[in-house]
């Protein structure tokens, strides 16, 4: 192995890195968002925009996210939708993962117990307070670990915005093996800087889900 | 102390698909009284009293609270949510499990009602919040989330949570049923105590002693069916209904040892 490459590629990579965080914060955050809206559109909704919130849920999961890429980005101009690499690899993460989210948030709402919603309609609040003091606290509590386990899957999504030519880290590592052919080296740091990113979003989870759940808990 | 509501229940029936749950329920709520629902599980007396406050939906009949009807503006129409929200602020409800809020202490349980419906400041509803956890013994528990508070506690912070409110009728749904039996009393205390001071209460119970003790009336229902409501005493001590005695019978089998 020779690592003396590095001196040579270590910005590339880095800034590639860089992206690769940008995209999956991004897309992460816009994800969780649409998928809270989907999720609370199905809970409160109507029942014919359920069913199209289900068979939107059904295509993106039923798909592979590298032919959603392609749909989006090559496909995209034949309807008017021109989008430079990064844009269109944020929406398309956002969208990849948003089924997920909403799936999660369902299940995180409907773990509230119904006697802690019936209590707040028994006082007299709207249902906008009792998804505002209610049932979003504690839905999000219950859908913390699902959600850090959705978004670290989604960190490894985003090597496949490498393909639109997203210049995130697998792009800059694809570009220094195809160049130097230091293949073992290069994908080394790839998996090195995943490594690291995963552990920082597991950690900053468990902190998270320790912190919140403080109260819930029943200690003895 | 506000002045008490009156609940009239006129042929008032319920179908879960094809099971009848309440058979053309009639009854009268005296105003400032005690009303005991008893009967045995299943007999529709939990069904009937969230049918009260209209957190179930009844099928036909009427269910007047001082004269107004609950949950529709005539026979099949329902009433709008702003309307039927209004009068459920005058009626507290405590139920079996508690279903206090978890992320929030004592005090904000209380107080949330107070904020979002009755649109107090933070820092009124607050002091309103701590005053009725007085009330019920708790003064010095205000700062505990639920988890910190045994279920007798967290049953009294659901009755500060419901006065709070200074409600004219108060629906109690077995509020003792979950409770360990040394836990009981403190609660049964508190609702003797509101009982005292004039508050219309129907208590859906299996504490005999309590409806012996505190009721004005009792009504024993079974299969959906309202089969007596009468004063305490001739429910309990002197029934002539086969399926009273039988019910009592069972329960005195029950408790004695």
């Amino acid at each position: 192995m020779d690592w003396s490459i590095l001196q040579q590629y270590g910005p590339g990579l880095l800034s590639g890195f860089g992206t690769t965080i940008l995209c999956w914060l991004l897309g992460t955050v816009f994800g969780m968002a649409l998928g809270l809206v989907l999720a609370l559109a199905q809970r409160y909704g109507a029942r014919w925009l359920n069913r199209v919130i289900q068979v939107y849920v059904e295509i993106i999961r039923g798909t592979p996210f590298l032919v959603q890429l392609f749909v989006l980005y090559y496909g995209g101009p034949l309807v008017g939708l021109r989008l430079d690499a990064l844009p269109a690899g944020l929406l398309g993460l956002t969208v990849y993962g948003s089924p997920y989210f909403a799936e999660i948030f369902r299940s995180g709402f409907r773990a509230v117990p119904h006697g802690q919603i019936e209590a707040a309609r028994a006082i007299g609040m709207t249902e906008a307070s009792i998804v505002r003091r209610i049932l979003l606290p504690l839905g999000l509590v219950s859908s913390l670990p699902a959600l850090v386990n959705f978004s670290i899957i989604l960190t490894k999504e985003t090597v496949i915005l490498s393909i639109i030519t997203v210049p995130e880290l697998m792009y800059q590592v694809q570009r220094m093996s195809t160049e130097t052919f230091r293949y073992l080296e290069a994908n080394l740091v790839l998996a090195l800087f995943f490594w690291a990113l995963v552990e920082a979003i597991s950690n900053a989870g468990r902190w998270l889900e320790a912190r919140i759940t403080k109260h819930l808990v029943e200690r003895t | 102390m506000v002045s008490a509501s009156s609940v009239e229940i006129r042929k008032v029936n319920k179908h879960y698909g094809t099971f009848h749950a309440l058979k053309d329920i009639d009854l009268v709520i005296p105003p400032g009284k005690v009303t005991c629902l008893i009967g045995p599980s299943g007999s529709g007396k939990s069904t009937l009293l969230r049918c009260v406050n209209f957190l179930e939906e009844y099928d036909s009949g009427e269910v007047l609270i001082d004269g107004t009807m609950i949950g529709y503006e005539a026979p099949g129409k329902k009433m709008p949510g702003r309307k039927l929200r209004e009068m459920r602020r005058s009626i507290g409800m405590v139920f079996q499990q508690f279903n206090l809020w978890p992320h929030m202490t004592a005090r904000e349980n209380v107080a949330e009602g107070l904020i979002r419906v009755r649109g107090l400041s933070k820092s009124e509803a607050h002091r309103r919040a701590a005053d009725a956890l007085a009330k019920v013994g708790l003064a010095d528990k205000m700062a505990n989330h639920p988890s910190r508070l045994s279920g007798g506690q967290q049953q009294r912070v659901a009755i500060a949570r419901a006065i709070a409110m200074e409600p004219r009728l108060m629906l109690f749904d077995e509020p003792t049923s979950a409770l360990d039996p040394e836990l009981v009393g403190e609660v049964l205390n508190v609702m003797k105590t509101l009982a005292s001071e004039g508050m219309t209460m129907v208590v859906v119970t299996h504490e005999m002693g309590f409806a012996a003790h505190v009721a004005d009336q009792v009504v024993f229902m079974e299969k959906g069916e309202l089969v007596g409501v009468d004063s305490p005493d001739r429910i309990l001590h002197h029934p002539e209904d086969a399926r009273i005695q039988s019910f009592l019978r069972t329960y005195h089998e029950r408790n004695s040892f």
